[in-house]
């Protein structure tokens, strides 16, 4: 048999089995669990060659394989998330044998009863916010004068209203960057907990609209409604931020040490 | 047990995006009034970004044998931005307005 390790996707108190039985995990393989200290790993035996540390630290840099075990990883635990609260682990997370994760569930199950404790009846909410242009600076532009050759004056007035064009822009920054506070301090009210994440670049967002704001929010489950009526009431106040809702999610960004992440994570 | 369609990569960013069918009706802060009846709720897709901020900065770390560090997250996320930095210019290159005007 090929050397294999043990994948974890999280940890919970208790997980059925029985809804497992058709996931296919991030190797393809069935989904298990494992108990020890009173808490289960939802588990699957992955082969070392694909999944050993050097073997992850390559795959990792192929965006296909990264994009189909995140979204595999994300369906177990998203599954198991159904059945009641749950510790997701992060992507990657590999034991060498059920032993190991036995003896690590014992050492840390303190740290994982508080953190299940905190997160019981709560669900994450992802809340972007991009800074959208309210309106062309200058208006329409100015008519091309003459035919096609540009003159040396036509170059000049392009750099000039590029330039223009550009500290406007910079002013709207600013201005968006200021309601992105506002609108994660008015959001942070409603929350049990927020963690804001580094802003997401244009290009791997796919629009051009720069993101002012990536934060989560750990809310009640029966919180959502009021929360997205929330997010929508402040899309409207802001005309200048365009506000993006997403989720429920498993909570991936609050089952950590419970660190908190202040308003700094938004880079201008 | 429901079998999920497959998603295919993405790294275009959704409106709303419902991960999980239970709860509530999916609200849009752009245009709440268009959504006022409930999508298809199989009709999900979650952005690759917005998955990667969860699964690889998110969840708990704890040390095991093969363990991913975070020194190698950093690696992945810096070197995703590469990627697609070093396209994107590529895409642009020759294709600068600014360069017909001197």
């Amino acid at each position: 048999m090929e050397p294999h390790g043990v994948w974890i996707y999280a940890i919970a108190e208790r997980v059925a089995t029985a809804p497992l039985g058709q996931l296919k995990g991030v190797g393809g393989g069935p989904v298990r669990t494992l108990a020890a200290a009173g808490l289960t790993a939802v588990a699957e035996d992955v082969g070392l060659a694909e999944f050993g540390a050097d073997a992850l630290r390559r795959n990792l840099e192929d965006l296909d394989w990264l994009d189909a075990t995140a979204r595999a990883h994300h369906r177990v635990i998203d599954a198991v998330a159904r059945q009641g609260p749950l510790i997701p682990m992060r992507l990657a997370t590999v034991y060498s044998g059920d032993e190991s994760i036995g003896a690590m569930l014992t050492e840390r199950s303190a740290d994982f009863r508080a953190a299940l404790a905190r997160i019981t009846g709560r669900q994450e909410w992802g809340v972007k916010a991009y800074a959208v242009r309210q309106s062309e600076p200058g208006g329409a532009a100015e008519p091309t004068t003459g035919p096609a050759s540009p003159s040396a004056g036509a170059g000049a007035a392009y750099l000039r209203r590029r330039r223009d064009e550009l500290a406007s822009q910079k002013n709207a920054r600013r201005e968006t960057l200021a309601s992105a506070e506002i609108i994660h301090a008015e959001l942070s009210r409603h929350v049990a907990e927020t963690r804001v994440h580094p802003p997401q670049a244009p290009q791997l967002t796919g629009t051009k609209a720069p993101m002012i704001l990536n934060a989560a929010y750990l809310l009640d489950d029966e919180r959502g409604e009021d929360f997205a009526a929330v997010v929508t009431a402040l899309g409207e106040q802001h005309p200048g931020v365009r506000l993006e809702l997403t989720g429920p999610w498993p909570p991936y960004s609050f089952a950590g040490t419970g660190e908190r992440e202040e308003l700094s994570g938004i880079t201008a | 047990m429901e079998s999920r369609p497959e998603v295919e990569p993405a790294l275009v960013p959704t409106a709303v995006i419902r991960h999980r069918p239970p709860p509530e009706p999916a609200t849009h802060t752009e245009r709440p009034a268009t959504h006022t009846e409930r999508p298809a709720i199989r009709a999900e897709r979650i952005a690759l970004v917005d998955l990667l901020d969860r699964v690889l900065a998110g969840g708990v770390v704890v040390s095991g044998e093969v363990v991913l560090s975070i020194a190698d997250v950093d690696m992945v996320r810096i070197s995703l931005r590469a990627l697609v930095t070093s396209v994107s210019t590529l895409a642009r290159a020759g294709a600068d307005p600014e360069a017909s005007c001197q």
